[in-house]
């Protein structure tokens, strides 16, 4: 039997709400199948199963409490479970992020290195997030205004069913975690100011009195009070980020003529259902650029950069009302534009319509933002922790530009490279940025 | 299709794309971008329901000129009609 676990949706979430069971008890459940619905403090978010079972118990009906991650929500019995011959896997290693698909093929622990939250726990080996519907990489799409966006959003963690051990590799003081364990708040979740931004017990009794304090009557939870917690939420994960990542920028400027020539042309002869957006060739640009320099492209974790070997394009994505959210475009470097013009879209909708599904919030492996829309000149964004780099553009604006000893006008376009400095140095990232550049002026070949 | 009726039909197309519009509160000759935040993915996606709302399919070329709402609905109007006459 395995238990299905407030899930971490995000690096800085520490509590969650259950809006919705989409799954009665008795039910058979799929990997992929959406379970149920949560609130965090961005967005309501689908949470899918990474597990084939039966759903055995519901422990937390639908209501305003919030709980924290880590939280018993259901039991689920799953056949390794069944069969308990099947060892239980080892507290989560400090396995590389859940990136790639090859890695979503292991029946390991669910990859909990970036954030370390359970979503369940199961005594069995669990399926990783990783293999989750390929919704996204089925029908993909992406929008270039609604790219807008200026610090990245929160990242978030595999919402998975996961092996019991919570909040290993995590600096925390034995005091704390006792206290955590009574409390039943995930270490993980908790943002430590000891030394190495160890969890003490005040970290602790803290988070405790802030869990109380977020439980908020119905009454209360008007939309301003989720716009309070989505802005409460970005700030804590943008702190976080400066006060944890070096940053270095960078910036370039592109010529773009090509690109929209071309898009232009492609564009003309398609009925409007068909067309492309010009952020949909600045992120397959990136895409690719990342697979030449992949030390942009994954997390910093437990002290040292881990590249993920699937590029998943965290997308900025400005909400209506304000705040937020970057969820995946999966394997953006491996799709056609069509297709990512497609999950974009349906990104874009779904983000507005607050419909995402738990794996597209906790895969991104890097953010690309775009304030285009608005006439910005150049993004220099935030990181979002644990990723290592944000990539950003600005508006395509026609300037006076030198091509072969001659100034005429070009639409100029200024990208941006936010890199950890842990990670990667400039030299690195100039190289990205020359990729991007160079990918741009071949856009038929992206 | 009379004017008004198109342009009820393209503000009730236009909320489905910015939930939030207040029809009364829209401004007619004032650019949908501006007074409603909307992006080219919203813009597209207007297009697109337009077509399914309308059977007119907006070619590219012609986007810029559904910038208000006033501009859309003279546009359909136009169109609509040519498509009538043919």
């Amino acid at each position: 039997m395995g238990e299905f676990l407030m899930p971490r949706l995000g690096a800085d979430m520490s509590v969650g709400k259950v809006v919705e069971w989409l799954k009665r008890p008795g039910e058979r459940i799929k990997r992929g199948d959406i379970i149920a619905v949560i609130e965090t403090d961005k967005a309501n978010v689908d949470v899918e199963s990474f597990v084939d079972g039966v759903l055995e118990k519901i422990l937390v009906e639908p209501s305003d409490e919030r709980l924290p991650v880590g939280t018993p929500l259901a039991l689920i019995r799953t056949e390794a479970g069944a069969a308990s011959a099947a060892p239980t896997p080892a507290p989560a290693p400090a396995a590389p992020p859940p990136a790639s698909a090859a890695a979503a093929a292991t029946p390991s622990p669910a990859p909990a290195a970036r954030a370390p939250a359970p979503a369940v726990a199961a005594p069995a080996p669990m399926a990783p997030p990783a293999a989750v519907p390929k919704a996204t990489a089925a029908p993909p799409t992406i929008p270039s205004s609604a790219v807008a966006a200026g610090p990245a959003p929160p990242p978030t963690a595999p919402a998975a069913l996961r092996p019991a051990a919570a909040g290993e590799r995590v600096r925390i003081s034995p005091a704390a975690r006792k206290r955590a364990q009574e409390l039943r708040l995930d270490p993980a979740a908790l943002t430590g100011t000891g030394p190495q931004g160890r969890v003490t017990l005040a970290d602790v009794e803290r988070a405790a009195q802030g869990a109380k304090a977020e439980a908020r009557p119905a009454h209360v939870d008007t939309a301003v009070a989720r716009q309070l917690r989505m802005r409460e939420a970005i700030a804590a994960s943008m702190a976080r980020s400066k006060r944890e990542i070096p940053h270095y920028y960078l910036a370039s400027t592109i010529d773009f003529g090509r690109s929209l020539a071309w898009l232009a042309e492609r564009n003309a002869g398609r009925a409007v259902t068909e067309r492309l957006i010009y952020a949909v060739l600045l992120i397959k640009a990136s895409a690719l650029a990342l697979r030449e320099v992949p030390e942009l492209n994954g997390f910093w974790i437990d002290n040292r950069a881990q590249q993920s070997e699937a590029i998943h394009a965290g997308i900025a994505i400005s909400l209506r009302g304000g705040g937020l959210v970057a969820p995946a475009l999966r394997d953006a470097d491996k799709q056609s534009l069509d297709e990512l013009m497609r999950g974009f879209q349906d990104l874009v909708k779904r983000a507005r319509a607050g419909s995402l599904k738990s794996s597209e919030v906790t895969d991104p492996t890097v953010t690309i933002t775009s304030l285009g829309e608005r006439g910005v000149d150049a993004v220099f964004g935030i990181i979002t922790p644990p990723q290592l780099a944000l990539v950003g553009f600005g508006t395509p604006l026609e300037r006076p530009w030198v091509v072969e000893g001659k100034v005429m006008p070009r639409p100029l376009l200024t990208a941006t490279l936010s890199g950890d400095h842990r990670a990667t140095d400039g030299h690195r990232g100039a190289l990205f940025l020359a990729a991007v550049d160079r990918l741009l002026q071949q856009p038929e070949a992206l | 299709m009379s004017n008004d009726e198109i342009r009820a039909r393209v503000i009730k197309t236009l909320s489905g794309i910015v939930p939030e519009l207040d029809p009364s509160s829209l401004k007619p000759a004032v650019s949908l971008r501006d007074q409603l935040d909307v992006d080219s993915m919203d813009f597209l996606n207007f297009l697109i329901a337009l077509h399914q709302e309308f059977g007119v399919d907006v070619p590219e070329s012609d986007a810029g000129k559904l910038g208000t709402i006033d501009a859309c609905v003279d546009y359909l109007e136009q169109a609509l009609r040519q498509r009538t006459q043919a």
